[in-house]
């Protein structure tokens, strides 16, 4: 997906925060990243760092928690958990679901200095 | 600096000039392009954890603190986002965001459709590509107004470029707005312009699962058109098991087949363009005046 300009926001996140919330340093910064969210967190990680540089953040540790895709299955009236969209309902095959969950992209909280 | 929302100028350009290419005497504290300041969120709070070192802390010292932000990355987008709905609500305007891979025929489609519907209504573009003005031009030789931007390095619009490109454009109330996105199947799904859908193009020479390898865009869209099906006698593209593929990522999505080129098809198109004109109107004072013109 879009990793780097997905870096810039959170950057663009953090330096506003370090303004408003009076920091200068963020030593660890805390996403979530749901599973159905399109982002591929390798390519996140690699983006971070290059992103960062001359930031609050730069040097920071990054952390992702992956969470995962979850789906209402129509035929089932049931919650399920999906790991793509394309994915059927492992109880009874249909693709009529509705996503719910796991399309997060979020700043959950940062250690900052 | 910038009137609307104070932004800074970046890589993108607007009909060849920098988004945002005033002069600037304050200083932004941050690189990238589209970031703002003034659009805060105050929905989020500062939490200590632990109450050492937080709460000992005294003016000019520095020590580790947690921050919860529970912010979502995208945010600002969505405010833009928002900005540009209020923006066409209140002009009455229905906006398609057109997304595709590059070479599905997006900007044949809208000729075409412009050519079916411009005696009726007002119609305007924006046409998003990482260089080059070729496809704006093209749209401009049909006589809609159409406004390029150029992404630069960036791989889709956001909701930022179109609000400022809409702008620039001057809308008329009860317009039709096409936003021809960068051909990227993958990057403009995350991003919401403020469009009233999101339209996938696919065409036919590409290989029926492409709503499975890039399952994203297709949940993203209300509308799927198979385009180029002139071609279908020629090619061993399985149409049934296209629209399967596709329903299997978004069982709501509608499928129209259409030629753009030889026109097959496209009464279909403009009938569904025109009925999600009438609901973007439902209820806008501008409904009245325009009615006769749907």
């Amino acid at each position: 997906m879009h990793e780097m300009a997905i870096c810039e926001s959170i950057r663009g996140i953090l330096e506003e925060e370090a303004a408003r919330q009076a920091f200068s340093k963020v030593d660890r910064v805390c996403l979530e990243i749901g599973r159905l969210s399109g982002v591929e967190v390798e390519a996140l990680k690699f983006g971070f760092d290059v992103v960062m540089r001359g930031s609050p953040a730069e040097n920071a540790r990054l952390e992702i928690v992956e969470t995962p895709g979850r789906a209402w299955c129509m035929p089932c009236g049931q919650s399920i958990t999906i790991a793509a969209r394309y994915e059927p309902c492992p109880a009874c095959g249909s693709h009529q679901m509705q996503v719910t969950g796991g399309d997060e992209m979020k700043i959950r909280e940062l250690e900052v200095s | 600096m910038c009137t609307v929302c104070g932004c800074g100028a970046g890589e993108v350009r607007i009909e060849g000039k920098a988004a945002v290419g005033h002069d600037h005497d304050h200083h932004h504290g941050h690189h990238h392009d589209h970031g703002h300041d003034g659009h805060h969120h105050h929905d989020d709070h500062l939490h200590d954890y632990g109450s050492g070192p937080a709460s000992t802390q005294a003016p000019g010292m520095s020590h580790a603190r947690m921050v919860r932000l529970e912010k979502d990355i995208l945010a600002k987008n969505d405010e833009y986002a928002d900005a540009n709905r209020s923006l066409f609500a209140e002009r009455g305007v229905l906006a398609l965001n057109l997304v595709s891979s590059p070479g599905s025929g997006k900007t044949t489609l809208l000729c075409r459709t412009i050519e079916a519907l411009e005696d009726t209504l007002p119609i305007a573009v924006i046409e998003g590509d990482q260089q080059t003005s070729n496809d704006a031009d093209r749209i401009r030789a049909t006589g809609a107004p159409a406004v390029q931007v150029n992404t630069g390095k960036g791989c889709h619009l956001d909701a930022h470029m179109v609000g400022h490109a809409a702008r620039h454009l001057g809308l008329a109330d009860g317009s039709l707005l096409f936003i021809e996105n960068v051909g990227n199947l993958v990057c403009p799904a995350g991003f919401d312009l403020g469009e009233a859908h999101k339209v996938v193009i696919l065409s036919v020479t590409e290989g029926e699962d492409k709503p499975l390898k890039y399952p994203d865009m297709f949940h993203a869209a209300d509308l799927m058109v198979l385009n180029k099906t002139d071609l279908l006698p020629h090619l061993d593209f399985d149409v049934d098991a296209c629209i399967t593929n596709a329903r299997k990522v978004n069982p709501r999505i509608k499928v129209l087949k259409v030629s753009a080129r030889t026109g097959e098809g496209m009464a279909d198109w403009i009938a569904w363009v025109q009925a999600a004109r009438r609901m973007a109107l439902a209820g806008h004072r501008a409904a009245t005046g325009l009615e006769g013109a749907a």
